[in-house]
């Protein structure tokens, strides 16, 4: 059996360590390339949503390196994305490319239905296998998310372009060859302290912009036209309301593990939605709120094109938009989204989020 | 003023080797004096994908020129067009500060020498600003794309952008003014002299040029066609961009297709409110960079990075390749001015831009070192 999986940002080296643990041969797709979505685009129905479609593309590329299951996670609720697997199985089919799906769904009551499905995976592995093996995953995931959290705030600071992320990229490649939690740990810690020792401009006291949204968009950076990465070089300081550990534990785990959950972003949601939509519907409009409450300047909701609990959200941005007083930005993309005019979107923002926060400092005075 | 006289002035223009506008379309509100020596003006430069327009502003904010030309897919040609048209009757001493935006805006700058380089948005709510005092709501309709911009107090509150959609757009309704062989001058005339302007469907640009044959072969009059066609993009514009918005007075309308009395009226129809169109509506981001690059260069202790007149008759390329070097292949973009490479972008790591930099160092360093031995 060789394995492979979607990419969506980090996720590549989390789940490569799980199935490696659990001594599967794994063949991660490729990098997203331009080719991945062309692929994608050519053979999924063309109103399908931009995660689908580089879905498909990832999955023929790994094909073409000899992958033959595919595991991915499936969905619940009135999202699209909950279907995929099935569809995604269909185009494949018609394609003549025989590849194997194994769906990891949300448990419905209990996490020992989680580790059952992945039993299917793993045959005689002892539980205690299938434990070690998803602890290390996602003490990596968790190391990965500190360093994006990190590059984001930092970006904006350097002084020499390009130095965070050649950091960021080093230390991601440490963490992907590290095989023990400690190591794991080593190497976060390193790439932190590298990062802090950057030459960087200490004085500035930028823009913030929390960034809300549909998780695949928001988690990856080629779909949304590595939007966190421009923004730091317009001297922005960049939070996200999503991370893939926090992900991983809500969705997959059920919450069971101590990191901060999403409950708090619902709860603000309520006033204004109170049950979910699927998708991330309820947690952007959540999650707008909870950036204005901690006095970010603005915020950016990214979904994809036609993307269904996005655009609920959207709706009702306006109304958030006013009560806290905090500019929101939606975008949406999909493969036919230019890079000029998203460049454009972002620096209008940032430019107008500037002037209105020398104004307020100057009301202040 | 008819075409002939046009060109009669053009011509009296070459023979008194006095040229003044050169201005291919628009003529209204230029001066017709040769500048005073002394006077210091601030070049705006708008390179978008249908038109290049070069403003020149004086220091009080006055449009002394506007030049409006067809980009055409040559976006370098058309900036030293414009440059070399101002080289004629402006010295390089009179340029006080440059500024550029547009799709082309980097571009523009690398060959300028630009003081800022801003985006469309923010350089158009700068020029309605200071055209017309108060602004509130800015409606932009432009060839390629469409923008609503509201401002408070001054300041850019919210705004929306139209890249996609073809029937919010000048080209579209450029496109159905050919198509009913009318010229676009008189397309908005002809709505204004509709007494029942027809439901056109607008919210595709397929379905509303077969709707608009559709009520053709029905036997409607063409003016109330025009009128609901303008009525149509407005409706569009107003769906695309509007929502959830309250728009509020005063309301400018700008871009090229301001110049459209129909589509004015159609505004004012929809919004219940005066809409005001100012005169230099067309080149408004021009105009919003020369603005700008006022205030860059007053903050700059009044040093511009002008490269220069002589910019126009350089050799200036651009060239462009796939970077290899990693998975992202990104587009790598590269202007060469007189074999010697200026510029450098698209790369996502920074390693082609930052190259050039040590290229220009390394230059600088042999430089001082000639500089030295001689
Ligand atoms: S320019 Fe940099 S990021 Fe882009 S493909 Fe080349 S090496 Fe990769």
């Amino acid at each position: 059996m060789k394995v492979t999986f979607p990419h969506m940002g980090n996720m590549d080296i989390v789940v490569k360590a799980l199935l490696e643990e659990l001594d599967l041969e794994v063949i991660p797709p490729p990098p997203i390339t331009k080719r991945t979505l062309s692929l994608g685009v050519r053979y999924a129905p063309e109103s399908a949503c931009l995660p689908l479609k580089i879905n498909i593309g990832n999955f023929i590329e790994a094909a073409e390196r000899g992958a033959d299951t595919v595991v991915m996670a499936g969905g619940i609720g009135p999202c699209r994305f909950g279907y995929y697997n099935q569809v995604q199985r269909e185009i494949l089919v018609d394609m003549g490319i025989d590849l194997r799906m194994v769906v990891l769904e949300p448990p419905d009551n209990h996490i020992g239905e989680l580790l059952n499905r992945i039993k299917v995976l793993t045959g005689a592995h002892s539980w205690w296998r299938v434990i070690k093996a998803i602890r290390i995953a996602y003490v990596k995931c968790q190391a990965l998310d500190d360093l994006e959290r990190q590059a984001s705030r930092l970006r904006c600071r350097e002084l020499n372009r390009g130095d965070v992320d050649r950091l960021y990229q080093s230390g991601r490649d440490a963490i992907d060859a590290a095989s023990s939690v400690k190591e794991i740990r080593q190497c976060r810690d390193d790439a932190l302290t590298r990062m802090a020792a950057l030459p960087l401009d200490h004085a500035l006291r930028p823009v913030r912009i929390g960034i809300v949204g549909e998780i695949f968009t928001v988690l990856e950076p080629y779909s949304n036209g590595f939007m966190e990465k421009s923004l730091g070089r317009l001297g922005v300081e960049v939070s996200r309301s999503l991370y893939l550990s926090e992900w991983v534990n809500e969705h997959l785990f059920k919450g069971i593990l101590p990191v901060k959950g999403h409950h708090r972003t619902r709860k603000l949601a309520a006033p204004y939605l109170s049950c979910a939509v699927g998708g991330h519907g309820q947690e952007s409009v959540g999650g707008a709120i909870e950036y204005a409450q901690e006095g970010f300047d603005g915020v950016i909701q990214v979904g994809p094109l036609t993307c269904m609990p996005e655009i609920v959200a959207q709706s009702i941005l306006p109304q958030v938009e006013k009560d806290y007083d905090i500019p929101i930005l939606t975008i949406y993309v999909d493969e036919q989204t230019g890079d000029a005019g998203l460049m454009t979107r972002l620096e209008a923002f940032v430019d107008m989020l500037e002037r209105r926060k020398q104004r307020k400092e100057q009301a202040a005075r | 003023m008819t075409r002939k006289q046009k060109n009669q002035q053009q011509h009296t223009q070459r023979q008194n080797d006095q040229p003044q506008n050169t201005h291919p379309i628009n003529n209204q509100g230029l001066n017709t004096q040769r500048p005073s020596a002394g006077e210091r003006y601030y070049l705006g430069v708008d390179v978008g994908s249908v038109s290049t327009n070069l403003v020149l502003l004086s220091e009080n904010g006055e449009v002394r020129e506007a030049h409006y030309l067809r980009t055409q897919g040559r976006p370098l040609e058309m900036i030293q067009k414009g440059l070399a048209d101002l080289a004629r009757r402006y010295a390089d001493e009179q340029i006080g500060g440059v500024g550029t935006t547009g799709s082309a805006r980097s571009l523009a700058s690398v060959v300028l020498g630009a003081d800022v380089v801003k985006n469309e948005i923010t350089a158009h709510a700068v020029a309605a600003g200071q055209l017309v005092p108060g602004v509130r709501t800015i409606l932009e309709i432009g060839g390629q794309d469409s923008k609503l911009i509201l401002l408070r107090d001054g300041v850019v509150s919210d705004f929306a952008m139209n890249t996609v959609c073809a029937a919010g757009t000048g080209s579209f309704l450029d496109q159905q003014a050919s198509r009913l062989q009318l010229p676009i001058e008189e397309f908005g005339g002809l709505a204004e002299q509709a007494d029942h302007p027809v439901r056109i469907a607008g919210r595709c640009s397929v379905f509303a040029e077969s709707d608009m044959i559709h009520k053709q072969q029905m036997g409607h009059a063409l003016p109330d066609i025009i009128a609901g066609l303008c009525e149509a993009l407005v409706r569009n514009f107003l769906n695309n961009l509007g929502k959830g918005k309250t728009l509020e007075a005063p309301i400018v309308f700008q871009g090229g297709v301001a110049a459209n009395a129909g589509m004015k009226r159609a505004f004012e129809k929809a919004l219940d409110h005066p809409v005001v169109v100012p005169e230099h509506h067309k080149v408004m981001g021009a105009v919003g960079a020369a603005l700008l690059a006022r205030e860059a260069v007053q903050r700059a202790s009044g040093l511009t990075r002008f490269k220069g007149f002589a910019m126009a008759s350089e050799d200036v390329r651009a060239g462009s390749w796939e970077c290899g070097d990693c998975p992202n292949l990104c587009e790598v973009i590269e202007i060469v001015e007189s074999e010697r490479p200026i510029a450098r972008w698209g790369d996502r790591c920074g390693k082609w831009e930052n190259s050039l930099s040590v290229i220009q160092t390394e230059r600088a360093a042999e430089a001082a070192a000639e500089l030295q031995q001689g």
